[in-house]
């Protein structure tokens, strides 16, 4: 199972805790895991990424295994911690100091 | 018994505000969607329970709800807004060209007579309808693609629609409002649009009589005489007797006829409310005193209506969508404030009370008379 944590806000739309259990077919990408994450959870259709070109939201950032993946490209296989259920993958509300 | 539904969106929930015909002892639930910007909650005239929220954050996007039951539970509806065809660009602040780009949905409207059928005000600019319950949207495009549009550029609050009108006794008619194009009708159920802009008079664009360029802050109008519609602008108070095709002003004595809010009492198509707000650069009530303006005379002719409104020491907006009636016989007049307070006079505004004082800044008030 892939672990993904959630941010707060987008816990209260999907009426879920702090983090969700998804099963992936097929490589595990960050494609693969919002493809899934979204069809489990409808709500967050469109909160997370663009429901039309799929790009992240720009103030969203993807983690792993302490790196920030946000970058990486969305059919890059995620590290194998996280494959293996025992790393999580966190989608994270930028913020800002001050 | 008939009650009154109060529908408040915030920068940080929706709540929903609920009282007998009398008015004065209130349940207050809430917040909805806490932590996320609440636009508008508007409810269907053909059934009252179902009601549509705009739920939005700039993290997270736009969300779209939906309740079945008054708003005691909600559910998300579609949240996919898509311009129609290449969206092409407006002007930017800088007299640039910027591509058509979907922010967040302002203003919800429900049909007059089919719940499941809902128009969404949207920026940047646009119309849409659902006639799912909000399951899927589609772009009316002929608005955003009107002549005039590739010259129209955003206000201060960005380039919104934020009042749609549907007329009751001409049903293809509908009256859209967009800072700063100005407004708009359609009387073939959204195919084609007409600027109806002549006789407002802005002095800070170019030029001040343009067909569009002007900053509409709010329309109202009284369901009984459907080609009279008051405006808000960002300065002066505007009315039109033909359905927008001229306008004249009717600011009068007010202290200032800058602000954003206006509506119309639901008994006398006379008789109309703002709040004037000090100006463009101090969004803030004058000489810190709360006033509703009432004019019983369609205009020009403006009393200060302050009993149980503070008249020392305010400092809040009142924002265009944040002001709304109940039909009881006793006219109730609604109004909630950047400060949390919503207030009601059960008494068409001879006498205020605060329903809740410190709810998060108010950018909505809808209401809703029930049998």
């Amino acid at each position: 199972m892939i672990r993904v944590v959630l941010p707060a806000n987008l816990r209260t739309l999907a009426s879920v805790g702090r983090e969700v259990e998804l099963e992936v077919g097929g490589p595990v990408t960050q494609r693969t895991v919002l493809d899934a994450l979204e069809a489990e959870y409808p709500m967050l259709r469109g909160t997370i990424r663009d429901q039309t070109t799929k790009r992240r939201r720009s103030l969203l950032r993807f983690f792993a295994c302490e790196e920030d993946l946000s970058d990486e490209s969305p059919d890059a296989p995620l590290p194998d911690q996280v494959i293996a259920g025992r790393e999580p993958f966190l989608i994270i509300g930028a913020i800002a100091g001050g | 018994m008939a009650s009154v539904r109060v529908l408040v969106g915030t920068r940080k929930g929706a709540f929903v505000l609920t009282s007998d015909e009398r008015r004065q002892n209130w349940k207050v639930d809430g917040p909805h969607f806490a932590g996320w910007e609440v636009y508008h909650v508007n409810g269907s005239p053909a059934d009252p329970d179902r009601l549509y929220a705009s739920q939005s954050r700039g993290w997270f996007g736009q969300v779209l709800q939906r309740s079945n039951d008054g708003g005691a539970t909600w559910e998300a509806a579609g949240n996919e807004f898509k311009y129609d065809g290449t969206p092409g660009t407006h002007k930017w602040y800088d007299n640039t060209d910027h591509p058509w780009e979907f922010a967040r949905v302002w203003h919800l409207e429900p049909s007059l007579n089919d719940p499941d059928t809902v128009y969404a005000g949207v920026e940047d600019a646009a119309l849409f309808k659902s006639v799912d319950a909000g399951k899927t949207w589609e772009e009316l495009p002929s608005l955003r693609t009107h002549q005039t549009a590739p010259s129209w550029a955003p206000g201060a609050g960005g380039l919104c629609l934020h009042t749609i009108i549907l007329d009751p006794k001409t049903p293809d008619r509908i009256f859209t409002a967009i800072s700063s194009a100005g407004a708009f009708r359609s009387d073939d159920a959204g195919k084609t649009w007409k600027a109806i802009n002549k006789g407002l008079h802005s002095q800070y664009i170019p030029d001040p009589d343009a067909e569009v360029g002007h900053c509409v802050h709010r329309l109202a109008m009284h369901p009984s005489r459907p080609n009279t519609l008051f405006m808000q602008k960002h300065w002066d108070v505007m009315r039109t007797d033909d359905a927008g095709d001229t306008w004249h002003e009717i600011s009068g004595n007010l202290p200032t006829d800058f602000g954003f809010a206006i509506d119309v009492h639901s008994h006398e198509p006379e008789t109309v409310y703002v709040v004037p707000i000090t100006s463009d650069s101090d969004h803030f009530v004058p000489d810190g005193k709360l006033r509703v303006y009432r004019s019983r005379t369609g205009g020009n002719e403006w009393e200060a209506l302050t009993k149980g409104l503070p008249q020392e020491n305010c400092y809040v907006n009142v924002l265009r969508d944040a002001m709304a009636v109940d039909s009881l016989d006793k006219c109730g007049v609604y109004f909630g404030t950047s400060g949390g307070q919503v207030y009601a006079s059960a008494d068409a505004g001879d006498s205020w009370n605060p329903i809740v004082r410190d709810l998060p800044a108010v950018l909505s008030v809808q209401v809703q008379t029930l049998a």
